[in-house]
């Protein structure tokens, strides 16, 4: 099992090369001159030369994305263009806000979309199913930025129950973390329901049926341990959707994370910023696909025994 | 030879038309697809006849004497912070909301289709590396790729698409690949080989047609997310840009009224949800005819 964890981590290394190399590039086909765009076009060309020389942005590019590549593996992500501070200072203050956000609404969908699942496929056809799939259907068809609009409407400006804008406390992440949990929670809830009533079908069940096993250790026990594999994969994946979603959802509620800073820094065309803050969420989400592979391997026996022998 | 050939092609064809009509009964005994059919008909109408409904001068045309009204017999919508009729920006913005989802899913499977079945069919080293990019990609939150292309070639409809289009084509090789290569592992497959078909008409012949279910399948289901997230990118100025009428970019326009005006958010809202909703329905019902084993 060490061994496995030990392989994924090397894996991870030319993965992540991979993903820096992607994003740098696209970022280099930013049409304009650094130098320039720090110095406004008040700035002489004797100037702008000069400063694109002091931050290396005259070097063939291969030089650039391994000098970049040598600072981010000493914490240097690099510096604003707009603020002229390093990346990290305001990451700082940024970064809780979307780790706070994100984490609560993936941890909830994840837990709602799983049991409304199962609800599902153990009474499929029934008033509770029905009901479900179609609330699914429905707010998967309704946009994040739509629903969030609609919640502040609702609750912050007719009902006053909630801040509408912006803000820390607890109080201003309830409606933006219900906003992200309802925009991600379908996919996991279809998925389950469907990898249940296809676990039901099997065999064993049949089998654990005609033992005598009670219903509820029958789906706990034998149906979804099996059902939830896929379902995992699907969490995984739907951390990305967390990300984006949480990029659109701060957006909407006006909170202080990384999504709006990287609008900001796209309006202001902050290169450097935009860059570093893709970079630091893919690894995020990197380390979060090899946390799924891992927990694959730990809770599927099959997986595990390919895995040490 | 000649003729038992033509009657084995006409025998084909039969059945392929069979297969149709069976798909198509099936599709119709579906309610719920068939409203959204039915809706999205309305919608691909008002698309395409939307300067028969309204002009487009009343789209985009300022009139400040008339800014932010309500709904009235004169705009049955009201009017936007510029006096803009809303119902002739929703009925315009349908051609771009609707052509982005569509548009983009298209290109993507015809793009992702083609490396897709590439990697499938001769595997190789061509497919490793194929693969190995394509999990990089992935490794980057979608909606953090397509910022970051908008973000280096600037903010324009045609950018948009290109960044959905990069951030869905990975997703598609994949898919297209596994189908690809459950159908070249068939018996039928090896039988054609033995029986001496070239490449080219082993992939027109079997594969293809063998494949197309399952691809058509995904990218229906596909269309409406594709939609939202053209409208996200949109919403937060990252897309379509002013005057143009888009849905997501209208919503934007209304965060600033929506204590006095909830109209402005309500109306191009409904209209990304319905018709998201409607793709949605479509979507599902066409997995179920198309492919009955997937049915939940």
């Amino acid at each position: 099992m060490f061994k496995y964890i030990l392989k994924r981590l090397l894996i991870m290394i030319p993965t992540l090369l991979g993903v820096i190399f992607i994003v740098f590039t696209i970022m280099n086909l930013t049409p304009g001159n650094p130098g320039r765009t720090i110095l406004g076009t008040m700035a002489t060309q004797e100037q702008v030369d000069q400063l694109n020389h002091e931050l290396g942005y005259d070097k063939p590019f291969f030089s650039r994305f391994f000098s970049y590549c040598g600072g981010l593996l000493q914490g240097d992500f690099g510096t604003s263009y707009r603020t002229r501070a390093p990346f990290t200072t305001e990451l700082m203050g940024r970064l809780p806000t979307t780790i706070k956000l994100g984490l609560a609404a993936f941890i909830l969908s994840s837990l709602i979309g799983v049991s409304l699942g199962i609800l599902s496929a153990v009474k499929q056809y029934s008033f509770a199913d029905v009901f479900c799939s179609t609330t699914a259907i429905l707010f998967a068809s309704i946009p994040g930025f739509f629903l969030g609009m609609v919640l502040i409407y609702v609750f912050g400006l007719k009902l006053g129950w909630f801040p509408t804008f912006g803000g820390t406390d607890f109080k201003s992440f309830v409606l933006p973390v219900i906003t992200l949990t309802i925009a991600t929670t379908v996919t996991v809830q279809r998925l389950t329901r469907t990898t249940m009533l296809e676990a039901v079908r099997q065999d064993y069940i049949r089998t654990a049926k005609a033992k005598g096993c009670s219903k509820a250790r029958m789906t706990w026990k034998h149906a979804l341990k099996n059902a939830i594999l896929p379902v995992i994969t699907v969490m995984g994946i739907n951390a990305g959707t967390v990300m984006g979603g949480a990029v659109i959802c701060e957006t909407v509620f006006a909170l202080p994370g990384m999504g709006t800073y990287i609008l900001t820094a796209i309006r202001s065309k902050d290169i450097p910023v935009v860059m570093s803050s893709t970079v630091l969420l893919s690894l995020i989400f990197c380390v979060i696909m090899i946390l799924v592979d891992v927990l694959y391997a730990a809770i599927d026996p099959r997986i595990r025994e390919r895995i040490t022998h | 030879m000649k003729d038992t050939n033509k009657e084995r092609l006409a025998r084909k064809r039969r059945r392929r038309r069979e297969h149709a009509r069976e798909t198509f009964r099936l599709f119709r005994k579906n309610k719920a697809a068939m409203f959204g059919c039915a809706v999205l008909l309305i919608f691909i109408l008002a698309a395409i006849f939307a300067d028969v409904i309204v002009p487009y001068e009343e789209a985009i045309s300022q009139n400040s004497s008339v800014r932010l009204s309500g709904p009235s017999a004169e705009h049955i919508f009201g009017t936007d912070k510029y006096g803009r009729d809303v119902f002739a920006r929703i009925i315009h913005g349908s051609r771009r909301s609707l052509s982005l989802g569509v548009g983009t899913t298209l290109l993507s499977v015809c793009i992702g289709g083609l490396i897709g079945a590439c990697c499938g069919f001769y595997g190789g080293k061509f497919d490793t590396v194929v693969m190995r990019i394509c999990d990089i990609i992935m490794c980057i939150p979608a909606l953090l790729f397509a910022l970051a292309v908008v973000a280096a070639l600037g903010a324009s409809m045609l950018n948009l698409i290109l960044a959905i289009t990069i951030i869905s084509v990975p997703s598609y090789i994949r898919i297209i690949r596994s189908v690809i290569i459950s159908i070249v592992e068939q018996d039928y497959i090896y039988a054609a080989r033995l029986c001496g078909s070239s490449n080219r008409s082993i992939i027109f012949h079997h594969v293809l047609p063998n494949a197309m279910g399952p691809i058509i399948v995904q990218a229906s289901m596909n269309v409406a997310s594709m939609m939202l997230t053209a409208a996200g990118l949109s919403f937060i100025g990252m897309g379509v840009q002013q005057p143009a009428p888009e849905w997501g970019a209208m919503l934007n326009e209304a965060r600033d009224f929506m204590t006095n005006q909830p109209y402005l958010l309500l109306f191009p809202g409904a209209a990304i949800s319905l018709s998201a909703l409607c793709l949605n329905l479509v979507g599902d019902g066409l997995r179920d005819a198309l492919d009955p084993r997937l049915k939940a």
